[in-house]
């Protein structure tokens, strides 16, 4: 709330990084508090903490610092859209919170990601156990192309060495959630490579569903797809969200405003990726604070 | 109005494909192969002509005859090109034109890059026919010399010696070459570009190299005889750099993305790698072994050098010596009766025809795809 006292007028590029990274966390504090009192099926949430947090998050590739200073909560149950242009650092940001960030070489990071509470850079983490819980659902639909529908749901649990008693009733389950049992529920053992881009893509949920993550990230889900499979991928993620925290990077305005409780703005304003604001759906795009938020969600630039 | 319109339209649309050449189009392609073909019979005759004969013999027999299909073909094609160089443009423009040269000049070097091996085929089975016979596939030649009468002996020790060796070459250069791809592409570590490097060099080494350092390094200081395990060695040495480039080629092609949508849900790299990446690959990494056991299969050298080619059936590639086709096919030239080369031709056309069901096998498993759709 107290990030108000930033938001006054059209900054400019050269005030640079002190001014926001001040303006961060105070909006960070100020979604924590909004969504302790919105969401009131989660109590104890200012005592105990959120499910995810960020914490001062800088990114870089080699020598370019591309994101900076982002810090956010997440809280269970909820849905956060990332919005901005591109270039601006939310895929980065989202990789950083299952730890994919380091797949890229070159990259780097600073700051703390709280998964329940304990640093998942932490030295000795198990980065596996990480992902497992914060699963991740990618930009293009990318089912396993050896393998059949079924096989591609429960994928997770093969990779994972989970065990699993009852895997029928988990493929079952995890379709049904990702909204694609009824349509695939009598070629099980066909090729996840015959179904249309939007089933790929549910497939995918699917996939990541069955190793039962705390967390998903969405990283521009729908981009590839049509305007009907990306209303049955919405649909999803609300049937999703009561269960799973979803975080979902996204181009599509609507469709921040459609499936989000939370929306973060991030903008790269020459320098680093900065979170400009951050605040419920509702009142970001309805009176957003920052005129830079103003200017992306009218459609003024970007 | 409109909708009248369109129910009488609807009964009389026939499916019709307006990008086919037309009937015109036609008979002026065949025209133009025609002419080319006349013109070129015509200069390429008159040129015959002159050293003697008539134009028909000219083309078919006579001392002449491989001077004679060469500049027939190379008149026709230059005729051809300019012939329909010129119908093109006049037709359809310039633009016409310069495709219709480049159409014919990749038809040109399409068959002139068939030709070696048609003629090759050609060649093994007009000279070998005569050797085959169904004692081949069921006698060896333990008793029977290479000089003898064709219908004395076999091929069997030959065919078997030549299946054990590249079974066994397979088996040493698959995992070590596939390995070494994964390690090139996966893990990229600090040593992928000496070892791209040291690949692209081995798959120029000549086959004699890597048998003599087969006999320099195992056979003279150990073993002091020969084995097919040896030739299998040698084999593998010149099949690994075929099978970890193509592999290399291959596990390049799968995009990122999938190794991390298997990461993404809690695989370690190599549960990923095995799991997905590996799964992904199968036709291409069967094209590899295909291309691995293509470079071996008729690999004379360290055969010759390393095997001491029995003339019995031996299928311990680790004790005694051993048979295989192209020792056998070295052996019958050797002999140069007019017996003993054709019993090589003969062996020649069994290796290919092995060849190539070997090849026909591997691509069948390797096209089927999972879940038997």
């Amino acid at each position: 709330m107290s990030s108000n006292n930033f938001n006054n007028d059209n900054q400019e590029d050269g005030q640079g990084e002190e001014m926001s990274s001040n303006m961060q966390t105070p909006s960070a504090a100020g979604l924590a508090e909004v969504a302790g009192s919105r969401k009131q099926n989660h109590p104890g949430s200012h005592a105990m903490g959120v499910g995810l947090e960020a914490r001062g998050i800088h990114a870089w590739f080699g020598e370019k610092h591309v994101l900076s200073n982002v810090s956010l909560d997440f809280w269970p149950g909820t849905v956060t859209a990332l919005i901005g242009p591109s270039g601006c650092g939310k895929s980065t940001f989202i990789r950083t919170l299952n730890r994919m960030h380091e797949f890229i070489p070159g990259a780097a990071m600073a700051g703390e990601v709280l998964l329940n509470g304990d640093d998942i850079y932490a030295p000795g983490t198990d980065v596996t156990k990480i992902r497992l819980k914060v699963g991740m659902v990618f930009q293009k639909p990318n089912p396993f192309p050896s393998m059949t529908i079924a096989e591609n749901v429960l994928a997770g649990l093969k990779l994972a060495q989970i065990k699993q008693a009852n895997k029928d009733d988990l493929l079952e389950e995890c379709l049904e959630r990702a909204g694609l049992w009824n349509e695939v529920k009598d070629r099980l053992n066909h090729h996840g490579g015959s179904l249309s881009g939007g089933q790929q893509q549910r497939l995918c949920i699917a996939r990541s569903l069955a190793v039962r993550p705390q967390v998903l990230l969405m990283d521009e889900p729908c981009s590839a797809l049509d305007p009907g499979s990306t209303l049955k991928i919405e649909e999803t993620i609300s049937h999703l969200s009561s269960s799973v925290t979803i975080i979902i990077v996204t181009h599509n305005m609507q469709q921040a405003a459609r499936v989000s409780d939370y929306t973060a703005f991030f903008l790269a304003d020459g320098g680093p990726g900065e979170m400009v604001e951050v605040g419920p759906t509702n009142e970001i795009f309805s009176r957003p604070k920052d005129k830079r938020t103003e200017n992306y969600i009218t459609g003024r630039f970007g | 109005m409109t909708s009248q319109l369109q129910a009488t339209d609807l009964s009389s649309v026939k499916p019709s494909k307006p990008w086919k050449p037309s009937k015109r189009d036609r008979i002026e392609i065949l025209l133009t192969l025609f002419a080319s073909v006349l013109i070129s019979l015509l200069i390429v005759g008159i040129k015959g002509w002159k050293s003697g004969g008539g134009v028909g013999h000219v083309y078919f027999s006579g001392l002449t005859q491989m001077k004679g299909k060469l500049a027939y073909l190379a008149v026709f094609f230059i005729t051809y090109l300019i012939l329909d160089f010129t119908v093109s443009t006049i037709r359809r423009g310039t633009a016409a034109g310069k495709d219709a040269i480049f159409r014919a000049l990749v038809t040109i070097a399409t068959t002139i890059a068939l030709f070696p091996i048609i003629s090759i085929l050609i060649s093994a089975w007009m000279r070998g026919h005569k050797g085959l016979h169904l004692s081949l596939f069921s006698k060896d030649m333990h008793s029977s010399a290479f000089t003898d009468p064709i219908t004395h002996g076999g091929l069997i020790h030959a065919i078997l010696g030549t299946g054990v060796l590249v079974i066994l070459s397979v088996l040493i250069s698959v995992p070590l070459g596939v390995l070494t791809a994964l390690y090139l592409t996966e893990i990229q570590g600090r040593f992928t570009r000496p070892i791209k490097f040291l690949v692209q060099a081995m798959s120029g080494v000549p086959s004699i190299v890597a048998g003599l350092f087969i006999l320099a390094a195992i056979v003279y200081p150990l073993s002091k005889s020969f084995n097919g395990f040896e030739g299998s060695l040698a084999l593998a040495i010149l099949m690994i750099p075929t099978v970890a480039r193509t592999s290399e080629e291959v596990l390049k092609l799968i995009p990122g993305d999938l190794r991390e949508a298997g990461v993404a849900l809690g695989g370690t790299q190599w549960r990923t790698v095995a799991m997905v990446v590996v799964p992904a690959t199968r036709s291409g990494l069967i094209t590899a072994i295909i291309l691995g056991v293509a470079r071996i299969a008729g690999e004379t050298a360290p055969v010759v050098l390393l095997t001491g080619g029995a003339d019995t059936i031996n299928t311990n590639p680790f004790h005694g010596t051993i048979g295989s086709l192209p020792f056998y096919i070295w052996n019958g030239f050797l002999a140069g009766t007019p017996e003993s080369v054709t019993r090589a031709w003969a062996a020649i056309l069994v290796l290919l025809v092995l060849v190539l069901v070997l090849f026909s096998l591997a691509r069948y498993l390797g096209s089927r795809k999972v879940g038997g759709k």
